[in-house]
């Protein structure tokens, strides 16, 4: 795939974590396959066996959306929310939360599409409210004071790991 | 790993860890380049030493800090993992978004057809 690699994963003061990444697509197609139920469900489907029984999106303000993700010896994975901006096609802000939340409270999430020479770049970005949030982020690994310092911390551990902590 | 993301939350002990990177090193030498008063530098290489991510020996009248490589390499590896789950759906969604693409296309050429 042309586009593979282009994923960038960094943050946004220490509460925001922000993914983007360029396709080879108009954004009004990109934007109907983040919101047509038929075709998310063919490609948000996480790791390797898990499919996506249900999508549901009701895209308007105050409308709700819900998925669940399958995977055969597994319990299944549940995540849902409130659209709270809508505007076609360009940008999606909706709450955010797991069923089986590792933390209390809500995250938002943020999509955005901006279009350049028929290229689509999404960036997606989810804001954690609250402080139990936060504390709960760090269960699930993706904690906020990590998250500070998240692209640099990744940059320097493949950088210099091997380097620097096998000498010890 | 818990441990691990607490203990690397704090920006002067991810600076030490940092500095440790390059190799091990003297509590001496790091109180310097980190311009921290020495009790402030033992108490976050106490927070490190107790989340397994460095060790110490001493040398003649020095503490030399080292890191442990191994949660490290667990943080990379999730990162790792993250990445890697972002970027499978999206090469997915890559390959859908050149299906409808080429639907579009088709259906534009159509269009002029059904209209005469």
């Amino acid at each position: 795939m042309t586009n593979a690699g282009n994923l960038k994963l960094t943050t946004r003061g220490d509460r925001e974590i922000v993914m983007t990444r360029t396709f080879d697509a108009p954004r009004n197609l990109v934007f109907d396959a983040f919101t047509k139920p038929e075709l998310v469900r063919q490609w948000l489907l996480g790791p390797p066996g898990w499919s996506m029984p249900v999508c549901e999106i009701d895209l308007r303000v105050g409308g709700t959306y819900r998925y669940v993700w399958r995977k055969a010896g597994a319990p299944d994975m549940g995540m849902g929310g409130v659209y709270r901006e809508v505007l076609v096609p360009e940008r999606i802000v909706a709450s955010e939360k797991f069923d089986q939340a590792w933390y209390p409270g809500e995250a938002i999430g943020t999509l955005v599409l901006l279009e350049q020479a028929g290229k689509t770049t999404v960036t997606q970005t989810v804001l954690y409210e609250s402080q139990e949030a936060r504390d709960g982020i760090l269960k699930s690994g993706m904690e906020q004071g990590v998250a500070a310092s998240y692209g640099r911390l990744a940059e320097l551990l493949s950088r210099g790991l091997e380097k620097g902590a096998s000498k010890s | 790993m818990l441990e691990t993301f607490r203990a690397l939350a704090e920006p002067n002990r991810l600076q030490i860890v940092e500095l440790l990177l390059a190799g091990p090193r003297p509590v001496g030498d790091m109180v310097d380049e980190l311009g921290l008063r020495q009790p402030q530098v033992s108490k976050h290489l106490r927070v490190l030493s107790e989340a397994g991510l460095v060790d110490v020996r001493v040398d003649a009248q020095r503490r030399i800090y080292a890191l442990r490589p191994a949660p490290l390499q667990e943080l990379e590896a999730w990162l790792e993992r993250y990445r890697r789950i972002w970027e499978s759906n999206f090469q997915r969604l890559d390959a859908l978004l050149d299906h409808m693409k080429a639907k579009e296309k088709k259906q534009v050429r159509k269009k002029p057809q059904t209209k005469r």
